[in-house]
């Protein structure tokens, strides 16, 4: 990447609890930083234009699309990535929802709808469909049609409560 | 055997993985020393490639090399051969021409890869493709495929005399004779045009060359990981047993990624022999757009003659399929179309004639449903015409022609896309039919609702569609059963998997026979060095191929478990039981032995083995149908219009699916819910627009709409269960199912809300922009 001889910059985030600093290129993308320098490979790429969400991660608790982000805009935040929400021996709560509800197929858009889900719910603990639909509304998914995913989102919010 | 296991609502075992972000997609594949490759591709549908220089990409830092055509002496060379050859029936035209790793002199459609950077990172190497310099001579593009066979069209190939890529004519009965007896005939062209699969994973490959092992695997995003090995081996002279493809968890893949091959999935191979370096190629979303496969583009000229009362004496179907600049494919697609355009109605002459034509358009190959939808959409069309004509209700007319419970096996008489014979195999259509009707209340939707809500200036429609989905289509597949000594259960097969729920529904199979949890079966699919016997997955024929061979391999087993246990437990096997995990003596529930005991007394270290014996308590069996069943259904659909905004909204939307025994609902439901939301795509949102230089308009996903969660309506889903006498199972594939029917049930469904209007739909997909064109004009 010297190569490159682009002026490089030092990088700290937090992602899943970790404190990670890296030097990286100005213009690389947060959805590659993750992906190739932390190697959390959970949060997948779908569009590169920020339309279908399959790249959602949680700044500070909120959504960003990773895609649309250079890794330096991260630099002194949290990230939260679908890795930091549960394990395959500990799911959270909306991860199980989504098992259970089948929720998901191909299961590569998924990881984004689980992290605007979690963020969805703890703004909104009791939502009605509507809202559900229109909280996913930025994240496509072609396996599905959405329904178990609404299904998967009305189960979590009573597991929630 | 009363079922403990199929046929219920299990979730899925693969899913902890998939949630938790620890299921590995190909791109997620990272190797020490990994190069990264990015293409140029043409920005022309249709030029000469006049001259490259290369020379400023090759100097950029960071940049490992640039491969041209040129630069890959003999080794390039178009291909390798067909998915599937022509049919050898009479009179069939059949042009092949296939496409090339790296254009060499003329490209023929926009995203044709003309050269590929190799390079340390993929920010590098996009970097270098831009210092490509190309000089192209632009050529007269070809984009509409009835201008493509005017004598005086420019040819896509040279070398041929036309742009006739294929021709194809299959008749039953005398469809002549029945235009003379018939009080009706009607005529009409119906157009259908292109969309998109849109996976939400883009396709990739990547590719490692072990030269001291002189072994290469591949990580590929194919659902045909053994037809690539073989096709791999075959073209870098290895043995297959050095080719191992890996289709790791593939982020969907709707048809086109069962595309052989792809000049990628060639190429990043190949490079990386020659590099002795591995190498990732990951297509972007606009790459996908310009270089993955897409599907639908048909004119019909069709012409239904029937009685007074509205039965159906014959069909004419002549059409022409888009191919796009090559025709890798044979004639999958336009053969599913006219042995779908006569849907589940007896009709007893018909005749059809198709033409492949050769556009600058991207290639075609089958997107979910493969010519299927565009059948039912021209003959449900036909049906709803006639229907208004004769003044019949449009639900009377279909009951009136629907193939009767009793006529089963159904022989056409015509050939299929796996040129077996037409042969609908059982199903009892008038009930799946009335069952739809029930369930979304036709009778008082249109006495009672309709009227009420057209009063309060609501203008809502129902539109009911019956269609038929040919599925479960050989050669073959296969599996291996292990018990193994932890009690649990391996399971190989050769096909792929892209979010099926494989790895439930084949574990419930197997737990069936085995008596074991369905969470101790473990399923591997896509892996070459497991299973390296199959096809793959396409045609909806996982469950019913693949499923097949699982079922024998497990009931292999199964005997070899009762033999063994009988011998050890000294008992007859009549009386022993097997269940939870191990083999009991009925009545003496004390007196047992686990799987994973007998599994190690099967593979005995030491002691004398009876001749003739085999080791473990392993199978392995292979399925292969004469021809595949046929699955039925029926939609029905509700929706709302706003006649000033022609906004559409879906009320509600009732799906009755016959595909013969369910292996697990809450999978079946969820394959019908994408599919269903895929066709509204095909109804309404989704359209590829090419401008008349053959670029495409809409080549992202701000652009090109697919159907999002506020769009979707909720579906209600009921199974009836004919279960289809040609597997043991008694399955009937469902992947393509829900996509299938629903233009066509939208189409009636529109004009039925606009019964005030003078208008027709002869098209799809619409959009609302086209839908008040039509009602307008």
């Amino acid at each position: 990447m010297e190569s490159t001889a682009q002026n490089l910059f030092e990088l700290a985030v937090t992602v899943n609890g970790t404190r990670y600093e890296r030097t990286v290129e100005p213009r690389m993308l947060l959805s590659d930083f993750l992906r190739h320098e932390l190697d959390l490979t959970g949060t997948h790429v779908g569009c590169e234009h920020g339309v279908c969400g399959a790249c959602s991660v949680l700044m500070d608790g909120r959504p960003v699309r990773s895609c649309l982000m250079f890794a330096v805009q991260a630099n002194g935040h949290e990230i939260t990535t679908v890795e930091g929400l549960g394990t395959i021996d500990n799911l959270h709560p909306v991860q199980k929802s989504f098992q259970e509800a089948h929720g998901l197929q191909c299961g590569f858009c998924t990881p984004g709808i689980l992290t605007t889900v979690v963020a969805f719910l703890e703004e909104n603990p009791d939502p009605s469909e509507e809202e559900i639909r229109e909280a996913i509304s930025g994240n496509l998914c072609r396996c599905t049609g959405y329904q178990h995913i609404v299904d998967a989102v009305q189960l979590a919010a009573e597991k929630m409560k | 055997m009363e079922k403990k296991l199929i046929g219920k609502r299990i979730p899925r075992n693969e899913d902890p993985r998939l949630l938790t972000g620890q299921a590995q997609f190909v791109d997620d594949v990272n190797l020490p020393g990994m190069l990264h490759a990015a293409f140029l591709r043409s920005e022309y549908a249709h030029a000469r490639l006049v001259s490259l220089d290369v020379s400023k990409a090759r100097q950029h830092p960071g940049v490992v090399a640039v491969y041209t055509a040129e630069d890959m002496g003999k080794d390039w060379f178009p291909g390798p051969p067909l998915v599937s050859p022509p049919p050898t029936v009479e009179d069939v035209v059949f042009h092949s021409r296939r496409q090339v790793p790296l254009v060499k002199d003329k490209i023929r459609h926009a995203g044709e890869a003309v050269a590929v950077v190799i390079a340390e990172n993929r920010y590098i190497a996009e970097d270098a493709a831009e210092l490509i310099e190309v000089e192209y001579e632009s050529l007269p593009v070809i984009m509409n495929i009835e201008k493509a066979l005017e004598a005086d069209s420019p040819l896509v190939h040279d070398d041929l005399d036309s742009n006739l890529a294929a021709q194809l004519s299959q008749k039953k009965g005398d469809y002549e004779a029945a235009l003379k007896e018939a009080d009706v005939v009607i005529r009409r062209r119906i157009v259908i045009e292109r969309g998109a699969a849109a996976a939400m994973e883009n396709r990739g490959v990547i590719a490692q060359w072990d030269a001291k092992g002189e072994a290469l695997t591949v990580w590929d995003t194919t659902q045909a990981p053994i037809p690539i090995r073989n096709g791999l081996a075959a073209r870098l002279g290895l043995s297959e047993s050095q080719v191992r493809v890996i289709a790791p968890y593939i982020g969907g893949g709707f048809g086109p990624k069962i595309m052989m091959f792809y000049p990628e999935e060639m190429l990043i191979p190949w490079l990386a022999m020659k590099l002795n370096r591995p190498i990732k190629w990951i297509e972007d979303r606009r790459e996908n757009f310009y270089a993955t496969t897409q599907e639908r583009g048909q004119v019909h000229d069709v012409e239904i003659a029937l009685t007074r009362d509205g039965k159906v004496l014959g069909l004419k179907d002549n059409f022409l399929h888009d191919t796009g600049a090559y025709d890798p494919y044979g004639l999958t697609i336009p053969i599913n179309t006219q042995c779908h355009v006569m849907g589940g109605y007896d009709i007893k002459n018909f005749t059809s004639e198709f033409k492949v034509v050769f556009t600058n358009k991207i290639i075609v190959t089958p997107v979910r449903g493969a010519g299927r939808p565009q059948g039912i959409f021209i003959i449900e069309r036909m049906m709803d015409f006639a229907a208004k004509e004769l003044g019949i209700d449009p639900v009377e007319i279909r009951k009136r022609n629907l193939i009767q419970p009793n006529a089963f096996p159904y022989e056409h008489g015509i050939i299929d896309q796996a040129f077996a014979p037409l042969i609908l195999d059982s199903g009892n259509y008038p009930a799946v039919l009335q069952k739809t009707l029930d369930a979304i209340g036709y009778e008082k939707f249109i006495k009672e609702e309709q009227p009420r809500l057209r009063k309060e200036g609501k203008y809502v429609g129902i539109g009911v569609v019956p269609f038929i989905e040919t599925t479960g289509i050989g050669p073959y597949e296969g599996a291996r059963v292990t018990v193994e000594a932890s009690g649990k259960v391996n399971v190989a097969t050769g096909i792929g998997t892209q979010g099926q729920g494989h790895f439930t529904s084949f574990a419930q199979i197997v737990a069936e026979q085995i008596g074991v949890k369905v969470t101790d079966v473990r399923i591997v699919t896509g892996d070459t060095s497991e299973f390296h016997w199959g096809t793959g997955t396409f045609a909806s024929r996982g469950a019913v191929v693949a499923g097949s061979a699982i079922h024998a391999a497990s009931s292999m087993v199964r005997k070899k478990i009762f033999t063994l246990a009988s011998k050890i437990l000294e008992t007859p096997e009549e009386e022993l039981e097997l269940e939870d995990g191990a083999v009991r003596v009925a009545d003496m529930p004390q007196r047992f032995i686990s799987l994973g005991e007998l599994a190690l007394l099967a593979n005995p270290l030491r002691g004398a083995v009876e001749p003739g014996t085999e080791p473990g308590l392993e199978s392995t069996a292979y399925y292969g149908p004469r021809y595949g069943p046929t699955a039925f259904g029926a939609h029905a659909m509700i929706l709302e219009l706003d006649p000033d905004t022609m906004m559409v909204k879906v009320r509600r939307y009732v799906v009755t699916e016959d595909c013969g025994t369910v292996l697990n609902p809450l999978i079946l439901e969820g394959q019908v819910h994408g599919g269903v939301s895929m066709g509204l795509g095909n109804s309404y949102y989704e359209q590829l627009h090419y401008d008349e230089n053959g670029q495409l308009l809409n080549a992202s996903f701000a652009d090109y709409l697919l159907v999002g969660a506020t769009e979707m309506p909720n579906i209600e889903v009921h199974h009836v269960e004919t279960l289809s006498p040609l597997n043991e199972l008694g399955v009937k594939g469902a992947g393509e199912a829900g996509a299938i029917p629903v233009p066509a049930v939208f189409a009636q469904a529109v004009e039925n809300a606009l019964s005030d209007r003078e208008f027709e739909i002869n098209e799809m997909p619409l959009s609302p922009n086209r839908l008040f064109e039509l009602v307008k004009s």
